[in-house]
């Protein structure tokens, strides 16, 4: 919905548990809307369809589950050389390999580090409800567009499958950047090229730094947090995507207990909250980290704190998901004495 | 005096960086010459793929797009169900097409996207040094298979217009070859018809060219000119496998 919301009438992709609901919908919607749907032969050629399509300067987007987008890692990367845009969902499930169809965060350092090959970022979005689902998905078409480059939404299997009561933004409201870059025949004008290849001395290093410049842009634009109760904080939560929600309500427990406890929320995690972190550090000093996995975030919250902060980590590997309650138990664990 | 030869206007003013007696510039050529001939340089989209063909969007005077390493047949369909009123082809070797793309051109030839293929079947991985490729020939010595290809190990050189004509979805599919004027004059036929099927939007066009690399074969220009002849003809026939007469219709 939010994919025809964005103007997008192109999706390409292939089914994978749990998030075959996508292109089911997208089956029955967009072709009365005159847009496109095919179910490809598999991930690589889906994303593949996405670079072409979005090559010619209109919007297009594909979505699959973890194991489908480790196979689509060579195309982002090629994207992302050749500077074009398109929205990935990701709404993960658990590995490594098959692994399981519950929720995960395992997929965190494969979206943030660049699974695929080369010096890329991508930019990544983690909702943590449907609203936000929805929201973060027209953020990424034009993020995506804005910056020509790939922009992952990097959800779970336990928003995949959430209902909730859900608003549209801006249903038949659609503003695309002018893209003069696009492929459509060289009518009127010199042919233009799309590509990623640069055997010349020197090209390749500058084409990597104009690259670089851009990630850098997107640092200093487009980070994105929720922080709830954090201010005064003198221990605070960070966590993303659903697991941030069951934080939140573990954040109000501890608070009825009188603990000085905070929420931090990365929406953007890509680029990554660090300011806003390292000023939180300021107040507060401890840090605990709640992840679906045995520690990938946690590895950014580190990096983005002050030193002497104390970050400590509550990680979940796939198979349940963590109580409130478990989580007050390990706030009680860290928060700081006297 | 009359000008009577000169470069098709879809060809930049550059020289081919090909080896000498490499095929690859007369197919490009002739590729050229069909999109001069039906008008379309402005609507035309190229895909290039992996390979000494990545080169393409040096040589041709179109907008051409570099995909991935075997994955220009599923580029080229995002391409063309993006802008259905352009007209869309690849330009790819047997290593790309036969071996890492595979799935994608026959998927692609299978959903009859509107789209043209030209396949550069020369037996060998070009660009990378000569590799053994799913069509080299049984016996041919190649960088990867120095004792000469056996089947046993190796399997058997991959027909594949022969395998793509099977297929529903295909609507024109021809091999061809340019080490003589007679079979010149007839891939500049096959190459015309394929943009022709497009055009009338008849669905999948495939057109193999049998190559020529000299350089990756050992053998002297005229050598490899031979070679394509009384080795690879005889087991890759010339000819059109299939030709559909009408667009398919419910």
């Amino acid at each position: 919905m939010a994919a025809v919301d964005a103007g997008c009438l192109l999706y390409f992709g292939y089914p994978i548990t749990p998030q075959s609901d996508i292109p089911e919908h997208l089956s029955k919607h967009l072709p009365p809307l005159g847009g496109e749907f095919i179910q490809a032969e598999s991930e690589i050629a889906s994303i593949n369809m996405v670079l072409g399509a979005s090559a010619t300067g209109v919007r297009a987007m594909t979505s699959s589950s973890s194991p489908g987008i480790s196979l689509m890692q060579e195309a982002i990367s090629y994207m992302a050389g050749s500077e074009l845009p398109a929205v990935i969902v990701n709404i993960s499930r658990s590995g490594p390999g098959l692994g399981g169809i519950s929720a995960s965060q395992g997929d965190y350092f494969q979206a943030t580090r660049g699974g695929g090959h080369g010096d890329y970022r991508m930019i990544v979005l983690a909702p943590a409800s449907v609203q936000e689902m929805y929201d973060l998905t027209l953020l990424a078409f034009d993020l995506s567009d804005k910056y020509r480059n790939p922009a992952m939404i990097l959800g779970d299997a336990l928003l995949g499958q959430m209902k909730e009561p859900l608003v549209r933004s801006r249903p038949g409201k659609v503003n695309v950047v002018p893209k003069p870059w696009a492929l459509t025949g060289a009518q009127g004008r010199d042919p233009l090229r799309i590509k990623s290849l640069y055997l010349k001395e020197g090209e390749l290093s500058e084409h990597n730094w104009k690259l670089f410049q851009k990630y850098e842009e997107m640092k200093k634009e487009e980070i994105r947090f929720e922080s709830f109760l954090a201010d005064d904080a003198r221990l605070v939560l960070t966590a993303y995507g659903s697991v941030a929600r069951i934080s939140r309500t573990a954040v109000e427990m501890a608070r009825n207990e009188g603990m000085e406890v905070g929420l931090f929320r990365p929406i953007t995690l890509f680029p990554f909250p660090e300011k806003p972190l390292a000023s939180l550090s300021q107040t507060a000093r401890s840090f605990l980290t709640v992840e679906l996995n045995t520690g990938q975030m946690v590895e950014d919250i580190r990096l983005s704190v002050a030193r002497d902060a104390d970050v400590y980590f509550y990680g979940r590997p796939p198979g349940s998901l963590p109580t409130p309650e478990e989580i007050v138990k390990a706030i009680r664990n860290h928060y700081p004495s006297g | 005096m009359e000008l009577v030869f000169k470069r098709p206007q879809s060809l930049n003013d550059v020289p081919f960086h090909f080896c000498p007696g490499c095929h690859h510039g007369i197919a490009h050529r002739l590729v050229a010459e069909a999109i001069d001939f039906f008008k379309i340089q402005e609507k035309t989209i190229g895909v290039a793929s992996v390979g000494c063909s990545v080169f393409m969007y040096d040589y041709f005077h179109l907008d051409v797009l570099e995909a991935p390493h075997g994955r220009a047949s599923a580029v080229a369909s995002g391409v063309k169900r993006a802008r259905k009123d352009r007209i869309v082809f690849t330009y790819q070797g047997d290593g790309d097409l036969a071996a890492i793309g595979i799935a994608e051109v026959i998927h692609t030839a299978n959903r009859g996207e509107n789209i043209t293929i030209f396949f550069a079947n020369n037996t060998v991985y070009g660009m990378t040094g000569g590799q053994m490729a799913p069509t080299t020939l049984l016996g041919q010595r190649t960088t990867t298979s120095p004792y000469g290809r056996e089947f046993s190990n190796d399997g058997y050189p991959i027909r594949m217009s022969e395998m793509l004509a099977t297929l529903e979805g295909s609507a024109f599919v021809a091999r061809v070859a340019v080490n003589n004027p007679a079979n010149l004059m007839k891939t500049k036929k096959a190459i015309r018809k394929a943009f022709q099927m497009q055009i009338e939007e008849m669905g999948f066009s495939f057109v193999e060219i049998l190559l020529s690399c000299p350089t990756n074969w050992g053998l002297s220009a005229l050598e490899a000119n031979r070679r394509v002849e009384e080795e690879l003809i005889p087991y890759f026939p010339l000819g059109i496998l299939k030709e559909r007469k009408m667009a398919d219709t419910l």
